[in-house]
């Protein structure tokens, strides 16, 4: 797939990127404010995946349609799934 | 544009692959996500058995492959230099063996102390935490399974550049493996914080 503009070091400011929000998500985890944490944590792991799904996986520069709404199709999925469960045994 | 048009089918199969590749995790991360409601305090106190140091060490490791990988496929996609491909590809399977190597490590570490399943000192713990670690093996052990065939890939990769059966004018395969490796990558971005960050 032709990926406009990508090159050697832009790659390479992308890897970094995650690597920082990897910092930041094991120093969050580490200073203890509670529940919270779980939910910075989880953000930074959308974050970083985003990342990888837009430049490392190239679906920024995807133009067919159905390949642009594949990941968000498993996304919605996912969180019907999971949130759907999650709330149910939560109000048991 | 033209090659774009070949290839597109070749991009739907793997991407619907790799779709249902989500749902196996996503049913698992689903009874992460049940037990952990139901014993939070167990799975704090579990994830203190877990290395943070492996952990993150791994995590570096697998962002590092996911990088190679991508320049692997830049360098004959853009570049037409099939020996840096061969090259990046070679670091990452390297990555993934480092990463498999460490995982060996704190496998090991866990047996050690009595932590695998059905081991008497585990089944001593509270409910909560037998849970946790089952869910630690099976969810870890199938992901290393998913690098072990990624490693396996991107060997037959390096032989399909070799012989020219990927090449600057044709990389719908390496491109595929590519996309398989970052989304293992991707599973474990998720793994991480689940397991080593919540205590």
């Amino acid at each position: 797939m032709k990926t406009g503009g990508m090159s050697y070091p832009r790659y390479i400011y992308i890897w970094i990127a995650l690597l920082v929000l990897t910092a930041i998500t094991v120093t969050t985890a580490g200073l203890n404010i509670g529940r919270i944490a779980i939910v910075v944590v989880l953000a930074v792991a959308a974050v970083k995946s985003t990342l990888v799904l837009l430049y490392f996986m190239h679906l920024r520069w995807e133009k067919r349609l159905i390949l642009k709404l594949l990941v968000p199709i498993a996304i919605i999925t996912l969180t019907i799934f999971i949130g759907l469960t999650y709330t149910d045994v939560l109000n048991r | 544009m033209e090659e774009r048009e070949k290839t597109v089918g070749s991009r739907i199969g793997m991407w619907l692959f790799l779709l249902s590749e989500i749902l196996i995790f996503g049913g698992l991360f689903l009874l992460y996500a049940v037990y952990r409601a139901k014993h939070p305090v167990d799975f704090h106190n579990a994830s203190l058995d877990l290395s943070r140091f492996d952990g993150t060490l791994n995590t570096a490791i697998l962002l590092t492959s996911s990088l190679t990988a991508v320049l692997a496929i830049y360098s004959l996609q853009e570049l037409n230099k099939p020996k840096r491909t061969i090259l990046f590809l070679a670091i990452t399977i390297a990555c993934g063996l480092a990463f498999l190597v460490v995982k060996a490590f704190e496998w090991g570490a866990k047996f050690e102390h009595g932590l695998y399943p059905r081991a008497a000192v585990l089944l001593a713990k509270p409910p909560g935490e037998i849970l946790y670690f089952g869910l630690y093996f099976t969810m870890t052990g199938l992901h290393a399974l998913h690098v072990i065939i990624g490693m396996c890939l991107l060997g037959v990769m390096i032989g399909y550049v070799r012989r020219g059966k990927a090449s600057h004018e044709h990389t719908p395969v390496l491109e595929n493996v590519g996309l398989y490796w970052h989304l293992v990558d991707i599973i474990w971005i998720f793994l991480f914080p689940l397991f080593y960050l919540i205590s």
